[in-house]
């Protein structure tokens, strides 16, 4: 039998996965007023099928993904709760989905006043007064809140460049530095897994536009010392930006915004619930002081004298525009969507049993495998394969054969900080059975790796598909098919 | 409490097992002043209550506009099978594929869809997705810089000028110059782009069609660009590609555009879909992901993430972007809108959206006080003489349910009189009908008030 793995080894000429109205002129006719030089030379070399046949192919591929309706995703720092469908049915709603970007504001009431309480919802549970509902995801968040610190410190006749970065940031901290010219300068967590304020004193000058802190961070615990490293840094004329990858673990607890932090960003896609599609869409919020208002992205949504919102665009400090019109309004729509199914009690509930969910966990965890910084966590925590690599057993090994059992693996080798690390975030919507599971499989592989090493090594076994080459993958570069050419 | 499934006695245990009485002891790292002391002030709501006010909101837009406004973002019929396999699950909630084995069907989804998008542009690389058409065009000179090590980013002011505002905000703390080449009939002018280019110049970005729907000499543009050793970024729209010469036929070196006509609903303008292709030289330099096609350990085929090592989780900051999560379902949705429609279907949208913007420029321009605002040819996208403001046109029409298009006079200063106007094949002969009809009465009053 012959291997069709692509649409286009399963395409054939003249199939039609489509019925469109014919049109009245001839295709000679219509290309005829362009012309011959601006012609397509050729057909572009598109699938042939017929909707059955690519419903087929869509549905088999679909399958051979892990995703969270199937099963457990505790990807550490990617919050994979579960998404309520009722999101998606409201996002679907065509006044919604139909409504073109270009058409006036006055055509699109339901649409601002949506997205005006959302920026409200997203201060209150912030503390942040003014949130610009434009970054599409997390790092243009993170681009946008940098590129406010700089024109906070331009207008204060100020050129500095600088940005303090804690060794377990995200990797998007430092790569948004760089995008905006700046350099960051890293320093040490301390042995408690936390920024200690002398390593902040020792580095601040009046070079430091500022610092990037996640909280709680990325080994899950929360920064003590928040409160006087952004005394240190606002006391230096630097201002306080917050990773908001984690707020899964803050909703009703604490609020950026009271603990001295004067930007951050949310992360619809996380904390909010919208769906994570594979890769995106996501939604990256910036929510700042009232202080920093006038620099948020353009257009910011107002209100007039007459309580109408509109768009602004007169802004002169703003920091301009992100994206081509208003942000993910779809996940805008989610977001909100699930904030009011949740209420502020809810939303505490929530973080708190997110919380409650990882430390129960840890607990179970820590019997078998290394948990190097071992203080109550919040909603994560980072465990290590140290002790299995001495049996020849790494941490790369563990994950592959979690996934034989249904589960998708933690987070591995992040943070930087912890060798082996597994980073596991199991979130609020997983039941007690599911942990307790969880924890037997890792137990399983645990005594597996000390009795039959060669299976976790060797593992997944179940899988669509075993380990991948991923050196030959890097060499050839086949990312563009050409079988049929 | 919605979606948490432990029980007051489930927690009861866990905590028990923890080794700590209450929730709050494991909240103990936060120190008491710093935690909020009050609820949340956010009224709850249940599943009915909320999509009925959803529905509300909803239905408060003016919903059934007929669409001729473009711009990047365009009213294309989307086949039911798109939404059959999008919504399921199995790609709408999973993530970035970092564990290939249980993530074949994204990736082997996106290997596909960069597969499309080469044979669309004849490029011989794309990436799995960058946000929007303006990101992946600020991207794209931000890596022109890169590859040329330069500094100087050309930009025609033909190109949509929200993604000018876009690559302004993206170069904005970069040592980069960036400037503007003027236009000159609606297309870039060609004597001011030979003058501007120089030794300095990272790239020149021309867009094809450009914002006006007019047809640029992209060739000759390329040729001055390469002459002085630049990079051509070439900005252009999906579905027309389907019948216009390849960017690679016509010498771009990265191309770029705005995905949303693949299939995926306007949605008041988000999510988008970047796309982002470039010769093989350059695939190193790329932003965000790429997959490539491999082998398993048995020798099956498969896919993974590849070239990681340009990307931020791995290097920091050294990336090559900043970029992390993408559009990968907008990519899928542009994957599967793709293969149904296929070789022949693409086409045919094209050729249909062009017609209809034939007869709608003629029926137009047949009306007093209507003309084309420059000559020359267009495909589904052209701009239109007014005899009265083109902002004022567009707030009456949209109370009688039409949207005629964009008002140029926005970004451009003395375009006030310029109506763009777009067509896909969605717009119904009465549509045209009731777009001509209700500018011909608007212009008789307008005509008749100022006798």
């Amino acid at each position: 039998m012959k291997k069709r793995t692509l649409i286009y080894e399963k395409s054939s000429p003249g199939r039609k996965g489509y019925t469109l109205p014919a049109c009245r002129m001839s295709e000679d006719e219509i290309l005829g007023s362009i012309p011959a030089e601006f012609h397509r030379e050729t057909d572009a070399k598109l699938p042939e099928v017929t909707e059955g046949e690519a419903m087929r192919h869509f549905v088999a591929l679909s399958v051979k993904n892990h995703h969270i309706d199937k099963g457990f995703y505790p990807l550490g720092s990617c919050t994979m709760k579960y998404n309520p469908k009722l999101n998606d049915v409201a996002a679907a709603m065509p006044g919604f989905a139909s409504h073109h970007p270009m058409a006036p504001c006055s055509t699109a009431p339901g649409s601002l006043l949506l997205m005006w309480e959302l920026s409200a919802l997203l201060a209150e549970i912030s503390g942040l007064p003014s949130v610009s509902l434009q970054p599409v995801a997390g790092a243009q968040g993170e681009f946008a809140g940098l590129l406010v610190m700089r024109a906070y410190h331009l207008k204060r006749g100020e050129k500095r460049d600088r940005i303090i970065i804690p060794d377990s940031a995200h990797g998007t901290n430092p790569a948004s530095v760089t995008s905006i010219g700046f350099t960051s300068v890293q320093i040490e967590s301390n042995e408690h897994g936390v920024v200690a304020p002398e390593a902040v004193a020792a580095v601040i000058d009046e070079n430091v536009a500022g610092m990037m802190l996640t909280n709680p961070n990325t080994l899950g615990i929360f920064e003590t010392h928040v409160k006087e490293i952004a005394e240190i840094v606002h006391a230096r004329g630097g201002l306080m930006y917050m990773d908001g990858a984690n707020l899964n673990a803050n909703m009703g607890i604490f609020r950026p915004g009271d603990v001295g932090f004067d930007i951050m960003h949310f992360n619809l896609h996380k904390t909010f619930s919208t769906p994570h599609g594979g890769g995106g869409p996501g939604g990256g919020a910036l929510g700042v002081t009232a202080e920093l208002d006038r620099f948020q992205p353009l257009p910011v949504l107002e209100k007039d004298g007459d309580g109408k919102l509109f768009f602004n665009y007169d802004r002169p400090d703003s920091i301009g525009r992100l994206h081509s019109f208003y942000g993910n309004f779809a996940n805008m729509v989610r977001a909100h969507a699930y904030i009011r199914t949740l209420g502020g009690e809810g939303l505490r509930r929530a973080s708190e049993i997110a919380v409650l969910n990882a430390n129960y966990l840890k607990t179970l965890i820590r019997e078998d495998y290394e948990v190097p910084y071992d203080g109550p966590c919040m909603h994560e925590f980072v465990a290590s394969g140290s002790r299995q690599k001495k049996l020849g057993v790494r941490t790369l090994d563990i994950s592959k054969r979690l996934l034989d059992f249904g589960v998708h693996s933690p987070t591995n080798y992040f943070p930087l900080i912890v060798p082996e690390a597994l980073m596991i975030e199991p979130t609020e919507t997983e039941s007690k059975e599911t942990l307790d599971d969880f924890a037997e499989i890792m137990k399983q592989i645990a005594r597996e790796a000390r009795e039959n090493p060669e299976l976790v090594t060797s593992a997944p076994h179940t899988t669509p598909v075993r380990r991948l080459d991923e050196v030959t993958a890097a060499r050839t570069l086949d990312v563009c098919y050409k079988g049929d050419e | 409490m919605p979606y948490v499934p432990n029980s007051n006695d489930d927690r009861r245990a866990m905590l028990s097992r923890i080794g700590v009485s209450r929730i709050d002891d494991l909240l103990s790292d936060i120190p008491t002043p710093l935690r909020l002391n009050r609820p949340l002030d956010i009224t709850a709501t249940s599943e009915l209550e909320l999509l009925a006010r959803m529905g509300e909101l909803a239905e408060s837009n003016s919903t059934g506009l007929a669409c001729f406004a473009g711009g990047g973002v365009y009213d294309h019929f989307i086949p039911a099978a798109v939404a059959a396999v999008v919504n399921r699950p199995e790609f709408v909630t999973a993530y970035t594929p970092y564990q290939p084995e249980v993530s074949q069907g994204t990736l082997q989804v996106i290997y596909e869809f960069q597969s499309h998008i080469c044979r669309l542009t004849g490029m011989d690389v794309a990436n799995a997705s960058m946000y929007d058409g303006a990101s992946a065009m600020a991207e794209a000179a931000v890596m022109a810089c890169k590859v040329t090590r330069r500094n100087r980013v050309l930009v025609s002011e033909t190109v949509n000028p929200l993604y000018r505002q876009v690559l302004q905000t993206y170069l904005s703390g970069r040592d980069t110059q960036l400037v503007a080449v003027p236009m000159a009939a609606g297309v870039t002018d060609e004597q001011s782009l030979s003058e501007m280019v120089d030794d300095q110049t990272a790239c020149v970005i021309a867009a094809q069609p450009n914002f006006f729907g007019r047809l640029e000499d992209i060739e000759g543009t390329a040729k001055k660009v390469h002459a002085v050793g630049g990079k051509l970024v070439m900005v252009v729209d999906p579905i027309v590609q389907a019948i216009l010469k390849t960017p690679a036929a016509c010498g771009a070196d990265i191309v770029v555009g705005e995905g949303q006509p693949l299939g995926i609903p306007v949605s008041f303008g988000g999510p988008l879909l970047g796309f982002f292709a470039a010769r093989k030289q350059l695939i190193r330099s790329l932003p965000g992901r790429v997959v490539a096609r491999t082998r398993d350990i048995e020798g099956r085929d498969g896919f993974v993430l590849t070239l990681q090592t340009r990307e931020q989780h791995i290097r920091r900051e050294k990336a090559t972007s900043n970029i992390c999560t993408n559009e990968a379902l907008c990519a899928t949705t542009a994957a599967v809108y793709m293969t149904l429609l296929g070789r022949t279907g693409l086409k045919q949208v094209a050729l249909l959206s062009a017609e209809k913007a034939q007869e709608t420029a003629r029926r137009l321009c047949e009306l007093d006080g209507f003309a084309p605002y420059f000559e020359g040819p267009f495909v589904r996208e052209f701009a239109v003489k007014t005899p009265l403001p083109a902002g004022e046109i567009i707030l009456n029409l949209v109370k009688q349910n039409i949207l005629p298009g964009i008002d140029a006079g926005r970004w451009f200063p003395g375009l006030e009189d310029c109506l763009i106007v777009a067509t896909t094949e969605k717009r119904t002969p009465h549509d045209i009908e009731c777009l001509v009809e209700a500018m011909k009465k608007l212009a008789q009053s307008h005509a008749m008030s100022r006798m």
